[in-house]
Formats: C-alpha cells, sequence, structure tokens
C-alpha cells in the first residue's frame, strides 16, 4: 500500500503546471453561462487543446495524453489549483465521450471525439423531461423510425450548457410497445440548430440561462448518430455511470483547491476566537482529504481490475453535500459581504445548491447505496 | 501508487477476524465489565500469537500499516481492555533509545505475557484498565515517565473500560526532551489505533443494524425497505467509507495532521452509527441484554479518548500552517 508518486507521475505534474501556469488567464472569465463567456470558454477550450491538455485521458489520436486515471487525477488537481476556468466542454467529455468509448463505432469516434476536444462542438445533455426526472425510464420522447434514420419528437429539459451548446445526446422511446420502460429506448445524438428543434433558455436559481428546454417536432437524426443497437439505449446510458467515469464527476481537485482558499479565506477573515466556524474550517480541509483519498482507493481497485460499481452513489452524495457545506462556511466568514452577488463565493454558493438535485437525486443515490452496497430490500421510492 | 491493502494484509485481517468471531467476544466483555479479566486474557494470548503486539515492536519499526488493519478488527469485535494503550506503551518505550528499560518490558508487551496502559500529555487523565495491567505507564508534561500503581477506579459510562488516575511512584524511569518527543509520537499512535478500533466499531455496528432492517418486519415489509431508514443507513456507510482512506493515509505518512484527521472523521462515523444503531433498533436497542449495547457504549468514549473531536480539528489546521 503506497500513496508514493512515480518520477513519471511527477514529471506529468511538472508539465501540468508549468503549461497552466503561462496560460491560465490572469483575470477570470466572463461567466460561462452568459453569451460572451460561452464563447471565451471555447476559445479556452482550444487553447487547452492546441497542447493536448483538453482530454488527457483520451488516446493520442482523438487529441488526449492516453493518461491513466493516476495522471488524471494529478492534471485535476493540478488544473484547479491553478485557478483555470470551468470546463464548458465537461458534459461531452466527461458523459458522452466515456459512452463512445465504450459503445460508439469507430467512424463515429473519429467523427465525433477531436472536434469535441477542440471545443468546435459544444455538447448538452437530454436526459430529463417534465415528467420523467429521478424516474428517468418513464421518459416519453420519441424516435420514430424513417428513411435512413430516425425523427425526434417531445419534450426534454434542464438541459444543461443547451441555452448555447451546439449539439445534444439523449435517449429516446423508439419502441413504445416494449415489455419493460427501460426497454426499448435508443441512444442518439442531434443537432440543436436542425430543422425542428426549438431552445428555450430557463434563467436558473442564480439568474443565468444555464439550461434549456428542448422542443423537438420531427427532428431527423441519420443513422450514423445512433450510439449502440437501437433498443438498448438505457443499458448504453447506465453503463457509464458506474466506471471510473463515475467516480471522477467532480474531480477532488476542485475541492482540494476549494478548501485551500478557504483556509486562506478563514486566515484572512476568521475571528480566531470563533472556534465554531474554526471547526468547520478543518472539516473543510478533512472532506476534501477524505474525498481525494477515496478516489484513489477507487482508482487503485478499478487499476488493480476490480468492478467499480455503487460506488459512485458515495461518491456522489459525499461530494454534493460536501460542496455546500465549503461554500456555508465561506459565506459565515464573509458575514455581510456574503449576499454581494460579486463576491468570489457567492454565486459558486447558488450553484453548489444544485448538487444534491443533478446527475441523479441523493434520494436516489442513497436508495442505490441501500440496495446494492447493504443489500436492503427495494421498496417503494 | 497503489492506495489498496495487500493480499497479506487482507489475509491478515480475515485470520483475526476469524479468531475473534470464534472468540465470543460479547461475553467475554461481560465477564470483563465485571472485573473478571481471565477470558479476555486468554483471547488476548491468542491475538500476541498471531502477532499483532509483536507489530509495535518490529526491529524495523512498528508497522502501523497492519496496526491499523488490525485494530479495525478488534474494533468490530468489541475486544475489551487496553490493546491501543499496550501497542502505544511499546511503540514510547522503543522511541526512547533506553535499551535496558526496552529489554525489560518490550519482550513481554510484544509477546502477549504483559498488558500495559499509559497516560500521556494531550490525551486524558484516566489511565484504562490498570487494574488489568502489568504495567502503568504515565508522562508528566514536563518530560519524566514514570511507573504508577492503579489508583482509585472511577466509572466509565462503559462499564467495559475502567478508569483510574494514575498514582506515580517512584524515581522517573526517563526523562528530559528524548522522552517528551517520544510521548509526542506515542500520542499519534493512540490516536491512528483508536481511530481503527473507531472504524472497526461503526462496521459491527452498522452490519448489525442492517441485518435487523432486514429482518425486522413492520406494516407488513422489512423496515429495511422503508427510504427513512435505508437513507441513514446509507449516509451511514458514507461516513465510515470515507473515513477509511483517511485512516489508512495517516498510517501511511503518520503525520499529525493526518493521523488527526483520521481520528476526527473514524471517531465521527463510529458514533454516527451507534446513534444509526440505536434509532433503527427501537426500543430493543435501548438495552443492556442486546449484544448491540457494548458497542454502542464503546462509540462515544472512543469517539473521545487519545483526541477529541476539538483537538484533532486543531492539530488538522496546525498541519496547514
Amino acid at each position: 500500500m503506497d500513496l508514493t508518486q512515480s518520477a513519471e507521475v511527477a514529471a506529468f505534474r511538472a508539465e501540468a503546471r508549468a503549461w497552466l501556469r503561462s496560460h491560465v488567464p490572469a483575470e477570470p472569465l466572463p461567466s460561462l453561462e452568459t453569451e460572451a463567456g460561452f464563447a471565451a470558454h471555447r476559445e479556452w477550450e482550444a487553447l487547452l487543446h492546441a497542447d493536448r491538455w483538453s482530454a488527457v485521458s483520451w488516446p493520442e489520436e482523438y487529441g488526449g495524453r492516453g493518461a491513466d486515471i493516476e495522471r488524471w487525477l494529478v492534471f485535476e488537481e493540478e488544473y484547479w489549483a491553478a485557478g483555470a476556468p470551468g470546463r464548458v466542454s465537461q458534459n461531452g467529455i466527461s458523459l458522452l465521450a466515456p459512452t463512445l468509448f465504450d459503445h460508439a463505432t469507430p467512424e463515429q469516434r473519429a467523427r465525433v471525439l477531436p472536434p469535441m476536444a477542440s471545443g468546435e462542438v459544444i455538447w448538452a445533455q437530454a436526459w430529463s423531461e417534465p415528467e420523467a426526472g429521478s424516474d428517468l425510464a418513464s421518459l416519453t420522447s420519441r424516435a420514430v423510425r424513417t428513411e435512413g434514420g430516425w425523427l425526434l419528437s417531445g419534450h426534454k429539459t434542464w438541459s444543461s450548457r443547451a441555452a448555447f451548446a451546439d449539439r445534444a445526446f439523449g435517449i429516446f422511446r423508439s419502441d413504445p410497445a416494449a415489455a419493460k420502460a427501460h426497454h426499448g429506448l435508443t441512444y442518439l445524438m442531434f443537432d440543436l440548430r436542425a430543422p425542428g428543434v426549438t431552445v428555450r433558455p430557463i434563467g436558473r436559481l442564480d439568474g443565468k440561462p444555464a439550461f434549456a428546454e428542448l422542443f423537438l417536432e420531427g427532428v431527423f437524426v441519420p443513422d450514423e448518430d445512433v450510439i449502440g443497437e437501437p433498443g438498448q439505449g438505457w443499458r448504453i446510458a447506465m453503463s457509464t455511470t458506474g466506471n471510473e467515469r463515475g467516480l471522477t464527476l467532480r474531480s477532488p481537485g476542485r475541492f482540494l483547491a476549494a478548501a485551500d482558499r478557504l483556509v486562506s479565506l478563514w486566515r484572512e477573515a476568521g475571528d480566531p476566537a470563533d472556534t465554531a466556524l474554526r471547526d468547520r474550517v478543518a472539516d473543510a480541509v478533512v472532506g476534501a482529504r477524505a474525498y481525494q483519498l477515496f478516489t484513489w482507493a477507487n482508482a487503485s481497485r478499478f487499476a488493480a481490475g476490480e468492478a467499480i460499481g455503487a460506488e459512485s452513489s458515495l461518491n456522489k452524495v459525499f461530494w454534493s453535500r460536501y460542496d455546500i457545506a465549503l461554500h456555508e462556511t465561506a459565506l459565515d466568514l464573509l458575514g455581510a459581504d456574503a449576499e454581494l452577488a460579486r463576491g468570489a463565493w457567492a454565486e459558486p454558493w447558488v450553484f453548489s445548491l444544485a448538487g444534491p438535485i443533478y446527475a441523479g437525486t441523493n434520494e436516489i443515490q442513497r436508495d442505490i447505496i441501500a440496495e446494492r452496497l447493504l443489500g436492503l430490500p427495494k421498496g417503494r421510492r | 501508487m497503489r492506495f489498496l491493502l495487500t493480499e497479506e494484509q487482507r489475509d491478515f485481517a480475515r485470520s483475526l477476524r476469524g479468531l475473534l468471531a470464534a472468540a465470543e467476544v460479547p461475553a467475554v466483555v461481560r465477564a470483563w465489565s465485571a472485573g473478571d479479566h481471565g477470558p479476555g486474557r486468554a483471547v488476548w494470548g491468542r491475538l500476541a500469537r498471531t502477532g499483532v503486539f509483536a507489530l509495535a515492536a518490529d526491529e524495523a519499526g512498528p508497522l502501523p500499516v497492519e496496526l491499523a488493519v488490525a485494530f479495525v478488527e478488534l474494533g468490530r469485535a468489541g475486544m475489551p481492555g487496553p490493546v491501543v494503550e499496550t501497542v502505544v506503551a511499546a511503540v514510547l518505550l522503543g522511541r526512547l533509545g533506553d535499551e535496558e528499560l526496552a529489554k525489560r518490558l518490550l519482550p513481554g508487551l510484544a509477546d502477549g505475557g504483559a498488558v500495559a496502559t499509559l497516560t500521556l500529555p494531550g490525551g486524558s487523565p484516566y489511565a484504562l484498565d490498570a487494574d488489568a495491567a502489568a504495567y502503568c505507564l504515565t508522562v508528566s508534561r514536563a518530560g519524566e515517565l514514570r511507573s504508577a500503581g492503579a489508583g482509585a477506579p472511577v466509572a466509565s459510562l462503559d462499564p467495559a473500560r475502567r478508569l483510574s488516575v494514575p498514582v506515580a511512584a517512584g524515581p522517573a524511569l526517563a526523562a528530559g526532551a528524548a522522552v517528551s518527543a517520544a510521548a509526542r509520537a506515542a500520542l499519534d499512535w493512540a490516536r491512528l489505533l483508536t481511530a481503527a478500533q473507531c472504524l472497526g466499531v461503526g462496521e459491527a455496528l452498522l452490519a448489525r443494524t442492517v441485518a435487523y432492517a432486514k429482518e425486522r418486519t413492520q406494516f407488513g415489509a422489512p423496515i429495511g425497505s422503508f427510504q427513512a431508514v435505508k437513507h441513514r443507513l446509507a449516509d451511514t456507510l458514507l461516513a465510515l467509507e470515507f473515513a477509511r482512506p483517511l485512516l489508512f493515509a495517516a498510517a501511511l505518512s503518520l503525520d499529525p495532521g493526518e493521523v488527526a484527521a483520521a481520528k476526527l472523521a473514524a471517531g465521527g462515523a463510529a458514533y454516527g452509527a451507534a446513534l444509526t444503531a440505536l434509532q433503527l433498533h427501537g426500543a430493543i436497542g435501548y438495552t443492556e441484554e442486546l449484544d448491540l449495547s457494548l458497542w454502542l457504549r464503546k462509540a462515544r468514549p472512543l469517539r473521545d479518548a487519545w483526541g477529541t473531536p476539538a483537538a484533532c480539528r486543531e492539530a488538522v489546521l496546525a498541519g496547514r500552517r
């Protein structure tokens, strides 16, 4: 058992750090949830891609560095410690790309991955529907067979990034007669600017149009944009939630960097006599370290050939709760200034409140933990 | 980087688990609480033959990962007695650089023939189970190591823990900066091993409660199928699973901040597991008869032993300066 880093990994870390030091913008980019900010973040993705830092874990042929999970975690630590911009390509790189690696044809990978890595094509997800949230398998948006492809119709919502993104991926009901709700679904990619697509941005709690509703009326999708076999969409969509990517939806580096900033804030603004706040700062330090080590442990298990499954649910509940506690502690340290919208912690705090909801609500995650890790019987949700 | 227990370490855990399961530890705890140390000393001897106590007196220095593995199992089994204190006494003696003293005391501690207890600066003033120990050591703030007699017993909320303030007698066995330095390191070892014990206690409480939730039927269904019950158990598992890597990272580094983080997380997770176990068992959990009480009573004292949450949080932040 060891936590030491090999000379090769240390060299990789040094290379990433040096690159970030000379490239991270001195001034933060405008919010990526605005039109101008989205464009600025797209340019940042191109800059990352030019030196093959945008998708380090991908094979070199698609613009990556073939980095293993250890190096990916190291890159993320350096990335967030450097105060680098948020990743506008995250939906594509961490949700769609793993699915493509597991289920797409070589032609699809060659066509879709390089423009994803360069930021030329930014992806949005299209999972939820107004009547299908936690119970995603009850979705009713249709994919109807037509000559050379499929026609999509229906209503998707909470589609992150869709206000400004180029393309989207999601699952659609292609066989309404299938015996079970999660059968008869097909995984498709489609153009958000195709005829029949209406995108209605939705203002988020932070006032930003960061997600959108999608109204689809006979949107044509060619066969080449179906991932895997028609009817297998549920299995394909779920297969990448429990692997190592599922463990790394939110990288530990992000929280380690945030905990560092919190400790600095506490040193500057904290009342030394306020031990209750001091204790919460200590908890933030411990939590970030725990999350990092939990991830390293699972990465080691994965590297040793063990399957990682419902552990990703533990991971999700942990980071989403942690993120809120961390930001609340920062706001408490700021006192009256906590309310100021331009403060460094205010908007991130609003965003942290979404954590227990997106990527599978924490209630659903706890059901998964209880049933799959503890073996408790299924019951009514 | 391979942050996983080796196959040997896992085998060691399995063999200890088997040994302790066969030893019927709950009956041993009840005897220990009643002042009968015989059954406890018998298990102690069997543990010693697996090499648990010798790990603290290894020629190359104590083996922290193996000891952490062992103490998770001791916690899981609910093993009574000054197990942490005996190992920490061995670590302390090994670090003093006093060969004569080490030669006199260490072999007995390592082979299980002698039980030790101790108090250290920064720890509780009460020695655990001095009445069962061959050696009761105490280190003063001034850095004097003395042998002590058991003071008048003070009842603990956990009847299996017999506390007393040591009464130091005779001249110092050793004194000076080396003793203070050894005592500081020993305190970290005590925290580490107590953290491991806490993790085991929490896992035992969770396992018993999950088993109960599957069996106990109300409203025509196992209570474990209800979300309110499931979610509380899921949160309990979560706290334990995030404490575990902190424990093993602390064992690898023995850094005071890391050790404090491990103790804070494992102690909190074990106490949280106790509260969950009690609530989900309902009235039957609030009884002495149910063996669950043996772990329930241990969780809170262990959370505070060798480093309260407040002391651990202070050490975590001190480690960041």
